[in-house]
C-alpha cells in the first residue's frame, strides 16, 4: 500500500466521530441529570468541581509527557492509560462545572482559556518528575489520596459528584496499585534505584499537607454533604503510605519547613501552625492552601502553556 | 426512510463495540435502555466503561446511524454514569466471543468489604486461565493494554501472551 493510501485511511471517515483530538466534543454529560442540591451554593459547586477537575487534568497532561519516554513498553500502556482516565475524569468534573456556572462555559473552555489564576488544583501535581521514580512517588501520593476521596463522593448528595465517584474508584484502584507495586519494586531493588526512590518519597513530601487541608469551599460541602472531608481522608492515606514503605524499606520523609518554602518560591509562605502528629506533611510553612486559591509555582506556567497552546491558536479547531 | 422491520433495541443492541468488535453493546452490557416516544423518537441510554473511554463518541455516532439505516428517523442517545458500568455486565455469549477471539473474559468483579479499599502488593495469583491452552496459573505482564479495560497476562505453559478483561 502506498503511503499516501495508508494516511488517506486516517482520515477517511464515513462519519464525524472524532476519538482523541480537538475541541467541541459532544458533552460527555449529554443526558445525564442537572439537578443542583436545594442546600448547595452554585458558586460552591462549581469551585470545588474545578478543583477536582483541575487535579486530575493536570496531572492527566503530566503523565502524558511521559508517552515516548517511559522505561518499557508496559509502563508506557499503563501511563497513557492512567492519564486517560484522569483526563476521562477531568472532562466530566469540568462540564459539571461549566453546567452548574451557567456562564456558557464547557469543558473545552474550562479546560484551555482560564488563566493560571484561576485554575484550582493542588501544587501536588504541578511539579516536573525529575525520573521515573518521581512518577511513581507523586502517582502513589495523588491515586492514594484521590480513591480515598472518590469512595466518599460515591454517598455525595450531589447525584453527578456521587456517580463520578463511584466510577472513579474503580479506575484509581488500579493506578494507586500499578504506582504501590512499583514503590515497592524500586524501593525494595538496587543500591541506586533505593536511593532515587527514597528521594523522590523526600521530594513529594512536602507536597503531601496541602491534600489535607480544607479550603472554606470544600467545608461550606462537607456540611451540605456534598464534598468529602479533606481532613477525614488522613488515616487511610497514612496508613497505605506506611505500608508501601514498609514493603519498600524505605523510611518516611522528613521535611524541614524550609522545603516547604522553597517548593512554593512565589507563593505567600506564613505562619507556622503545624500541629504535632497531625496531618501527613504538616510542616508549617503555609497558612491555606495555596493551590486552591490559585497560587501555583513556578512549574504551572510551563505545562499551562503547553496544554492551551493549540486551542487558543487554532480557536475553535477540530481535527 | 422504510418503515422499520426490526425493533429498536435489537438494532442498538447489535451494534458492534469499536473497540472490541467481536462484542455487541448488548454482549458488553452498555446499553441501558431503548424506548421510543409516543413522538416515534428512539431514546438510547448508553453508559461507558471507563471515565476516559474515547470510544463513547464513536458508538453514539454508531446507534445513530444503525437506527437511521433501519428506518428510525429521529434518534437520540443519552449517557448514564450510575450505576457504574461493571465487567459482571458483560453477557454470557459476550464471555463466550471474547474467549473464541483469544481474549479471556472477566471472573467476578471484586466484593467491597465495609471499610477502606485495601491494597495487595503480592505478586498477582489470581486464577485467570489461558485462552490458547487452557492452563491456569497465568502471570500478569501489566494491568494496562492497548485500551483501559484489557490487561496483559502470559501463560507460562505454552508461552503464549494473551489479553484478559480486567474485572472492574
Amino acid at each position: 500500500m502506498a503511503f499516501d493510501a495508508a494516511y488517506e485511511a486516517l482520515t477517511d471517515h464515513e462519519d464525524d466521530a472524532r476519538w482523541a483530538y480537538g475541541t467541541g466534543f459532544v458533552d460527555p454529560l449529554a443526558g445525564v441529570s442537572t439537578v443542583v442540591p436545594s442546600q448547595v451554593e452554585r458558586a460552591d459547586l462549581v469551585a470545588y468541581c474545578l478543583m477536582l477537575g483541575d487535579d486530575a487534568l493536570v496531572l492527566s497532561h503530566r503523565l502524558q509527557q511521559w508517552v515516548t519516554r517511559a522505561p518499557e513498553l508496559e509502563d508506557e500502556l499503563a501511563i497513557a492509560n492512567i492519564a486517560l482516565d484522569l483526563l476521562g475524569q477531568a472532562r466530566l468534573l469540568l462540564s459539571r462545572a461549566g453546567e452548574v456556572e451557567g456562564a456558557g462555559r464547557d469543558e473545552d473552555a474550562l479546560a484551555y482559556l482560564r488563566e493560571a489564576s484561576e485554575f484550582r488544583n493542588v501544587l501536588l501535581v504541578e511539579r516536573e518528575d525529575a525520573d521515573f521514580a518521581h512518577l511513581v512517588a507523586r502517582l502513589l501520593v495523588f491515586a492514594t489520596w484521590r480513591l480515598a476521596l472518590l469512595d466518599r463522593l460515591a454517598t455525595s448528595l450531589d447525584p453527578v459528584l456521587a456517580a463520578i465517584g463511584a466510577k472513579g474508584v474503580k479506575e484509581v484502584t488500579y493506578h494507586r496499585e500499578y504506582a504501590a507495586q512499583w514503590m515497592v519494586r524500586l524501593g525494595d531493588g538496587t543500591a541506586e534505584s533505593h536511593e532515587r526512590m527514597q528521594a523522590a518519597v523526600d521530594a513529594v513530601w512536602p507536597l503531601v499537607d496541602e491534600l489535607f487541608r480544607p479550603d472554606a469551599v470544600e467545608l461550606r460541602l462537607v456540611a451540605a454533604g456534598v464534598a468529602a472531608d479533606p481532613a477525614g481522608l488522613c488515616d487511610e492515606f497514612k496508613a497505605i503510605w506506611a505500608q508501601v514503605l514498609g514493603a519498600a524499606t524505605l523510611r518516611p520523609a522528613v521535611t524541614p519547613a524550609a522545603d516547604l518554602s522553597a517548593a512554593l518560591s512565589g507563593a505567600s509562605a506564613a505562619g507556622s501552625s503545624s500541629e504535632p502528629g497531625g496531618r501527613p506533611g504538616a510542616a508549617g510553612g503555609l497558612a491555606e492552601a495555596a493551590g486552591r486559591r490559585g497560587e501555583h509555582t513556578p512549574a504551572f506556567a510551563g505545562i499551562l502553556a503547553e496544554l492551551q497552546s493549540l486551542a487558543r491558536s487554532v480557536p475553535g479547531g477540530s481535527w | 426512510m422504510r418503515a422499520p422491520t426490526r425493533t429498536a433495541t435489537e438494532v442498538a443492541g447489535l451494534v458492534a463495540d469499536p473497540e472490541l468488535p467481536m462484542l455487541t453493546l448488548a454482549d458488553l452490557g452498555i446499553l441501558r435502555g431503548v424506548e421510543e416516544t409516543r413522538a416515534g423518537r428512539v431514546v438510547v441510554t448508553i453508559t461507558p466503561t471507563y471515565s476516559g473511554c474515547p470510544a463513547m463518541e464513536a458508538i453514539r455516532d454508531d446507534v445513530i446511524g444503525a437506527l437511521h439505516g433501519a428506518g428510525y428517523a429521529d434518534v437520540e442517545v443519552r449517557t448514564v454514569l450510575t450505576p457504574a458500568w461493571s465487567t459482571d455486565r458483560i453477557t454470557g455469549a459476550g464471555r463466550s466471543k471474547l474467549a473464541a477471539a483469544g481474549i479471556s473474559p472477566p471472573g467476578p468483579a471484586p466484593r467491597r468489604a465495609v471499610g477502606p479499599i485495601p491494597l495487595a502488593l503480592g505478586p498477582s495469583r489470581r486464577d485467570v486461565r489461558c485462552p490458547h491452552c487452557g492452563h491456569g496459573d497465568t502471570e500478569l505482564i501489566t494491568a494496562f493494554s492497548a485500551t483501559a479495560c484489557r490487561e496483559l497476562r502470559r501463560c507460562p505453559t505454552c508461552r503464549e501472551p494473551f489479553e484478559h478483561v480486567k474485572e472492574i
